[in-house]
C-alpha cells in the first residue's frame, strides 16, 4: 500500500515539474520578450523596460522558471499587469464560482448517471435500455455550450424561471447563489452524465459476465442482490477512471460554460487575460487547471488502491 | 432410494437442442461422472439443473431432489435451493471467486445469504469450513483477498463456500481441469473426504476419464447431449457396450507404436542455462525470478525426448531459451554443433533446423491470414530461395493429412484439431531436424489427441526428425518420447529413458508427480473382460 | 443487426454533411460574403430554407461552408493524433514494462492534463486565434488517445503465439509489427477514430465559439452560435439551426462508430 501510494506520489511530483516546464516554455520562451509582447508594437522602449523589472525578466531563464515555481509554493502568482492586483487574489474571488460549479456538475451527472447505468444494465435490451441509451447517445452529441443556450432560451426567455445569466456573489445568500449556478450546472452535467451512464453500463454487463458472478448465483444470490453484492464494486473501477477524467473535460467546460452566462469565474479571466495580453494572469490560471486535473487523477490512483485490494501490495 | 434424478432433461436453444432427453439418478452419498468431450453438453447439463441457464436457453424435464420436485420452482425458490441444498464449483479458479472481498465474507455471504447465520456465528462457520479443505486459519485468516492465492487454494475456497452450509448435493464442474496434477490430486482427495464424511452426494463432470475412473460410483458418458451409456462406474469401463465409450476409452489410453531408433549426436545440447525475470514492481524493489537456473538437457539426432513439470517450472522458458528467443544469463545452447547466439543474431540456417508447435490451436495463427500464408511463413527463412510456396505447402499440408485445398481457407474455418495439423506443417516445411513440441497436444479432445499423436510418430519415422516434447500431462509424455526430463523450480531433478523414470523413479518430487497422475486401472483395460 | 442499423444511419448521416461540404465548394443557395442587412433575422422561409442571421446571411450557406472548416480540423487532427500515437503506441506495447514504455505512457498522461481547450489557450496567448490553432490543439490531445488504444490492443497481441511463431521464422520485431499486430489492431483504431472525429468536431465548435478557432470572415458553426447568443430571444433559429446540425454529425459518427465496433469486434463476430 505505502509503495503503491509512494509511487503514485513520485509521479504526481513528476508530472507537476513537467507540466510547469511546459507551460513556462510556451508563455515565457516563445514569445522571446514577454514583456514586448504584453505591451505590443507601438510600446515605449523604457515601458518595455520598466515591466521586464517588474516581471523579474533580466535574471537568466533557470533564476526566472526558479523564481515562478517558488513564488506558486508560497501562494504568490505574480501580479496581474493590467488589473494591477495580485493575481493570487484575483484567482481566489473567481474560484468561488468555478470550483463550486465543477463540483455541482460532477455530483450532479454522478446522481444521474449511476442509477441510469444501473437501470440500463439491469433491463439490457428491454424499453427501459434502449431509451437510455436514445437519450444518452443524443446528449454525448450535443455541444455543451449550445445545451446550455437552449436552457436559456427555454427557462430564462420562455419561463422566464431563471436569470439568463449573471452572479449575485455569495454575499446574496447560499439560496440565490446556488440558483444562478443550476442552469449552468445543468448545461454541463447533462452531456457528462450521459458518457458516465454509458460507461457505467458496460462496465455492470462487463463484472455481470464473470465467473465470480456465476459463483454467486450458485451460492443462491439472487440477480439483484448478485449486482448490489458483487458487481457494483467490480463496475466502480472504469467508472472511477472515466470520473477522474471527466474532472478536467468539466473544467474545461465550466471555461466556456461561463461565457455563455456571464459567470464571473475563471474562464472570463482567462478570455480576459487573452484579449490583453495579460500573460502572467494566462500562466497562472492554466498552471492552476493542470494542477488541479494532474491532483484529481492522483486523488483517483488513491482511490483506486481503496477500492481494489489488488493494488494494495504488502511494501 | 436416490437422492437426485432428472427425467429427460433437455436444454435448448431455439429450435437447436444442446441436451437430449437426458434421465440419471444419484445415489445418497454416491459420486455420479458424467463424461464426455467438449460440446458434449455435460456442463449444460449440470447448470440446467442450477437453474443457471445462459439466458434464451429453455429447460424441460423434471427434476427431483429427495423426492421433492424442483424444476417447478421459481427464482425465489431456487435461490433459497441453491447455496444450501445444492453446492456447485466451476473450471476456473482464477477467476471464480470476487477479486475485492476478503475469502471470510466471501464464505461467510453462503450463511448470511440464506440467513443461516450471521456477524461472528457466521464467521466462525466460515473459518471452519476453509480449515476443513485444508486452509487453517493460522496460515490463512479470513481477511486473505483472492489474489494472495494459488489456483488450487483459490478452489479450495471456492469449494468451502459451496459445502458451509453442507448441501446434500455438490456439483463439480470440471473442478481441477486448470490445475496442476499435485493439487488436481489434493482436490480431488478433498472431495472424497467430503462425500465420505458428510454422506454428500456429488455429481462430478469431467472430460477425464481417468478422473472419473479414480473417483465415481457410477457413470454416465455423453456424446453430443445424449448419454450413451451409463451404470456402476468399473463395469461400465470393462464392457464398453456403447461404441463411443469404447472409442474414448481406447483414445485416452492411446500409446503409438515405439520407434526403435538408436539416438544419433546431439543435435541439440543446453550447458548450464541460466534465465531469470525481474518481476513486476512490488512496493520499490522488482525481486528476480530465475525462471530456468542452470539447466543442462540433450537431445539426440532422431530422438524423442520429454520435458514434464507442473505450471510455472520454466519448461516455457526453457523452451524459448531453446529457440534462441531468450537473452541468457549463463550457459549456452549447441545446435548441431553451432553455439546459439543472442537472440538478434541468430541466422535464418540456424533457425531453419528448429521449428516450433505451440498448445492454443486459437492464438497460434494471426486470424488474417489464409493458411497458405500461415503455413509459409517459415520459408522467410530462406529469402526466396525456395521458389513456389504453393506446392511446398500444398506438400505439407497432404504430409500432416490435410488437402492442398486447404491452402485457401482461413484458420476458422478448421476445428483444433486440424488446427494443431497445420502448426505441425508449418513447423514441417523447412525441413527441420527438430520441432519443439510445447503442450501441443494438451488443449485437444482424447480422440484427436491420439491422432495426432499418431501423426507424429509417424512424421519422426518419415523424416527422421528429433522431438522436445514439452508437457503437464504424464501420460502422454510417457506414450510418446524415449527419455524424460523432469523439470522442478527452474531445476531439472531427474532425467533417464521413460520407461525407467515411470516405472522406477528416483527422485521423490518424480515419484509424487506419478502418483497424483489419475490412471484408469490396467485390468480394466484389459480386451479379455470385454 | 443492430449493428448493421447503426452503421447504415449513422454513415449517411456523416456522409450527408461530407457531401454539403463538398458541393460548397462549387455552389451554395447564397453567396456567404455577400451581406444583406434588410434581410436580417428572418425565419425559415421558402427562399432561405433555414433563416439568416443577423447580417442577413443564408444560414443554410453558411452551414455548408462552415462543414468544410469543421470537418476539415477534425479530420486533420485525427490524422495528427494517428500518425504520432499510433507507432508510440506500438513501439510501446513491443516494449511492455521497458523504461521506453514508462517514459512513453507518462509523456501520454501529462498531454491528458492539458485538456484540447487548455492547449488552444496557450497557443492562443502567444501567436492569437486562428483555424490551425484549433487542428494542433485537438491534434496533440489526440495523440495519447491513440497512442494508448494501439498499446492496450497491441499487449496481449504480443503474447500470442502466432508472433512467437513469426519469430522462430526470423521475422523482426518491426516486420512482425507491421503484419501480425498492427493488422490486428486495427479494428480499433478506426472505432476510435471515427469517435475523435466526432470530438473534434465537438472541440472545434467549442473553440470557435469561444474565439479560439477559426477566424472571420471563414464561416464555422461554433462562430454562427456565438453570434447568435445575445440574440436568441429575438431569432431563436439562428442558435437552434446551427446547433442541430452539430448534434446530427456528431449523433451520425458516434453511431458509425458504435456500429463498426460490434460489426468488427472478433468476440462477437466468432459467435455469429
Amino acid at each position: 500500500m505505502l509503495g503503491y501510494l509512494f509511487g503514485r506520489l513520485v509521479s504526481l511530483g513528476l508530472s507537476l515539474i513537467a507540466a510547469s516546464l511546459v507551460i513556462f516554455f510556451v508563455i515565457e520562451i516563445i514569445p522571446g520578450d514577454p514583456a514586448a509582447f504584453m505591451l505590443g508594437l507601438n510600446a515605449a522602449p523604457d515601458t518595455v523596460a520598466a515591466l521586464r523589472r517588474e516581471l523579474g525578466l533580466d535574471g537568466s531563464v533557470i533564476e526566472r522558471y526558479y523564481a515562478w515555481v517558488t513564488g506558486m509554493l508560497r501562494g504568490d502568482f505574480g501580479t496581474s499587469y493590467t488589473y494591477r492586483v495580485p493575481v493570487s487574489e484575483l484567482v481566489a474571488a473567481r474560484l468561488w464560482v468555478s470550483l463550486p460549479l465543477a463540483i455541482y456538475a460532477l455530483v450532479l451527472s454522478t446522481a444521474l448517471a449511476v442509477p441510469l447505468g444501473l437501470i440500463a444494465a439491469a433491463r439490457r435490451g428491454r424499453p427501459a435500455d434502449l431509451g437510455i441509451m436514445g437519450v444518452t447517445q443524443l446528449g454525448i452529441a450535443m455541444p455543451n455550450f449550445w445545451f446550455a443556450m437552449l436552457l436559456v432560451l427555454i427557462f430564462s426567455v420562455q419561463l422566464r424561471w431563471f436569470s439568463a445569466g449573471g452572479f449575485p456573489g455569495w454575499d446574496a445568500g447560499v439560496g440565490p447563489a446556488m440558483k444562478a449556478l443550476t442552469l449552468p450546472a445543468i448545461a454541463l452535467a447533462l452531456p457528462q452524465a450521459s458518457i458516465l451512464a454509458r460507461v457505467m453500463r458496460s462496465a455492470l454487463l462487463e463484472t455481470l459476465g464473470q465467473d465470480y458472478i456465476r459463483t454467486a448465483r450458485a451460492k443462491g444470490l439472487s440477480w439483484p442482490r448478485a449486482i448490489t453484492r458483487h458487481a457494483l464494486r467490480n463496475a466502480l473501477i472504469p467508472v472511477m477512471t472515466i470520473l477522474g477524467l471527466q474532472f478536467s473535460f468539466l473544467l474545461a467546460g465550466a471555461v466556456i460554460i461561463e461565457n455563455v452566462f456571464f459567470l464571473p469565474g475563471l474562464g472570463r479571466l482567462i478570455f480576459q487575460g487573452i484579449t490583453q495580453r495579460d500573460l502572467v494572469v494566462v500562466e497562472s490560471v492554466v498552471m492552476l487547471l493542470v494542477f488541479s486535473v494532474i491532483t484529481v487523477t492522483f486523488l483517483v490512483d488513491v482511490a483506486y488502491a481503496a477500492i481494489d485490494p489488488r493494488l494494495r501490495r504488502r511494501g | 432410494m436416490s437422492l437426485f434424478e432428472a427425467q429427460d432433461l433437455s436444454v435448448s436453444l431455439g429450435s437447436q437442442e444442446f441436451v437430449r432427453r437426458v434421465s440419471f439418478s444419484i445415489g445418497a452419498g454416491k459420486v455420479f461422472g458424467l463424461v464426455g468431450e467438449s460440446g458434449s453438453g455435460k456442463s449444460l447439463t449440470a447448470l440446467s439443473v442450477m437453474g443457471l441457464l445462459p439466458s434464451g436457453m429453455q429447460r424441460a424435464g423434471s427434476i427431483t431432489l429427495e423426492r421433492r420436485r424442483i424444476d417447478t420452482l421459481d427464482e425465489r425458490g431456487m435461490c433459497a435451493l441453491r447455496g444450501r441444498e445444492i453446492g456447485m464449483i466451476f473450471q476456473e479458479p482464477m477467476t471464480a471467486l470476487n477479486p475485492l472481498k476478503t475469502i471470510g465474507d466471501q464464505v461467510a455471504e453462503t450463511l448470511v445469504i440464506h440467513g443461516a447465520a450471521g456477524g461472528r456465528q457466521a464467521r466462525d462457520l466460515a473459518r471452519a469450513a476453509l480449515a476443513r479443505v485444508g486452509l487453517p486459519d493460522d496460515k490463512f485468516p479470513l481477511t486473505r483477498f483472492p489474489h494472495e492465492l494459488s489456483g488450487g487454494q483459490r478452489q479450495r475456497v471456492a469449494i468451502a463456500m459451496a459445502i458451509v452450509l453442507e448441501p446434500q448435493l455438490l456439483i463439480a464442474d470440471e473442478p481441477t481441469t486448470a490445475l496442476d496434477v499435485t493439487t488436481q490430486a489434493q482436490i480431488l482427495d478433498l472431495i472424497r473426504g467430503l462425500v465420505r464424511e458428510r454422506g454428500m452426494s456429488c455429481m462430478l463432470i469431467t472430460h477425464d476419464l481417468a478422473v472419473v475412473a479414480g473417483l465415481a460410483d457410477h457413470v454416465a458418458v455423453m456424446q453430443n447431449g445424449q448419454i450413451v451409456e451409463a451404470g456402476p462406474t468399473e463395469p461400465v469401463f470393462r464392457r464398453r457396450h456403447h461404441p463411443y465409450t469404447d472409442q474414448l476409452i481406447r483414445a485416452s489410453a492411446f500409446v503409438p507404436p515405439r520407434l526403435l531408433a538408436e539416438p544419433g549426436a546431439p543435435i541439440l545440447a543446453a550447458e548450464g542455462v541460466r534465465r531469470s525475470y525481474r518481476l513486476p514492481r512490488e512496493g520499490l524493489r522488482r525481486p528476480l525470478f530465475r525462471a530456468v537456473d542452470g539447466v543442462d538437457l540433450t537431445i539426440g539426432k532422431g530422438e524423442s525426448v520429454g520435458l514434464v513439470g507442473e505450471s510455472g517450472c520454466g519448461k516455457s522458458t526453457l523452451t524459448r531459451a531453446l529457440l534462441g528467443l531468450e537473452h541468457l544469463q549463463g550457459g549456452r545452447v549447441v545446435l548441431d554443433g553451432q553455439e546459439v547466439p543472442k537472440p538478434a543474431n541468430v541466422g535464418p540456417a540456424m533457425r531453419r533446423k528448429m521449428q516450433v508447435v505451440f498448445q492454443d490451436p486459437f492464438g497460434s495463427f494471426n486470424p488474417r491470414h489464409k493458411v497458405l500464408r500461415l503455413v509459409a511463413e517459415p520459408l522467410y527463412l530462406f529469402r526466396g530461395a525456395m521458389g513456389d510456396h504453393r506446392k511446398l505447402v500444398g506438400d505439407v499440408l497432404r504430409a500432416v493429412g490435410l488437402t492442398a485445398d486447404d491452402m485457401e481457407k482461413y484458420i476458422h474455418e478448421f476445428s483444433g484439431g486440424q488446427r494443431q495439423r497445420i502448426a505441425i506443417a508449418r513447423a514441417l516445411i523447412t525441413r527441420p531436424d527438430l520441432i519443439l513440441l510445447d503442450e501441443a497436444v494438451s488443449a485437444l479432445d482424447v480422440q484427436v489427441r491420439a491422432q495426432i499423436l499418431d501423426l507424429l510418430t509417424r512424421l519422426r519415422s518419415d523424416y527422421g526428425l528429433s522431438y522436445l516434447f514439452v508437457s503437464h500431462d504424464l501420460s502422454v509424455v510417457r506414450a510418446i518420447t524415449d527419455r524424460v526430463y523432469v523439470m522442478k523450480a527452474g531445476r531439472i531433478v531427474e532425467e533417464g529413458p521413460t520407461w525407467r523414470v515411470f516405472s522406477v523413479p528416483r527422485e521423490a518430487y518424480t515419484k509424487e508427480l506419478i502418483a497424483a497422475t489419475p490412471k484408469i486401472p490396467d485390468d480394466w483395460l484389459r480386451e479379455d473382460t470385454a | 443487426m443492430k449493428g448493421r442499423a447503426a452503421i447504415w444511419i449513422g454513415g449517411a448521416l456523416s456522409l450527408i454533411f461530407v457531401a454539403a461540404a463538398g458541393v460548397s465548394f462549387f455552389w451554395t443557395p447564397f453567396d456567404v460574403t455577400q451581406l444583406a442587412v434588410t434581410e436580417r433575422m428572418r425565419p425559415p422561409d421558402a427562399a432561405n430554407l433555414l433563416g439568416t442571421d443577423h447580417l442577413g446571411r443564408d444560414i443554410l450557406s453558411m452551414l455548408m461552408v462552415g462543414a468544410r472548416t469543421s470537418i476539415a480540423v477534425a479530420l486533420v487532427a485525427v490524422g495528427v493524433g494517428m500518425a504520432i500515437g499510433i507507432p508510440l503506441g506500438l513501439w510501446a506495447s513491443a516494449q511492455n514494462g521497458g523504461l521506453l514504455d514508462d517514459i512513453i505512457m507518462r509523456g501520454n498522461d501529462l498531454i491528458f492534463a492539458f485538456p484540447s481547450l487548455v492547449i488552444a489557450i496557450l497557443i492562443t496567448a502567444i501567436f492569437g486565434p486562428s483555424a490551425l490553432n484549433a487542428i494542433i490543439a485537438i491534434g496533440i490531445f489526440n495523440i495519447p488517445v491513440f497512442a494508448r488504444v494501439t498499446r492496450g490492443g497491441a499487449l496481449p497481441i504480443w503474447t500470442l503465439d502466432y508472433v512467437l511463431a513469426a519469430r522462430v521464422a526470423g521475422k523482426s520485431n518491426r516486420r512482425i509489427a507491421a503484419e501480425h499486430v498492427l493488422p490486428n489492431v486495427a479494428n480499433l483504431l478506426i472505432v476510435q477514430g471515427t469517435i475523435q472525429f466526432s470530438l473534434g468536431i465537438l472541440a472545434e465548435a467549442a473553440l470557435s465559439y469561444v474565439g479560439l478557432g477559426a477566424q472571420p470572415p471563414v464561416p464555422s458553426w461554433g462562430r454562427m452560435l456565438a453570434d447568435s447568443q445575445t440574440m436568441v430571444a429575438l431569432a431563436p433559429h439562428m442558435a437552434i439551426v446551427p446547433g442541430l446540425a452539430i448534434v446530427a454529425m456528431v449523433l451520425g459518427l458516434n453511431l458509425l462508430g458504435d456500429g463498426l465496433r460490434d460489426a468488427l469486434d472478433p468476440r462477437l463476430r466468432r459467435a455469429r
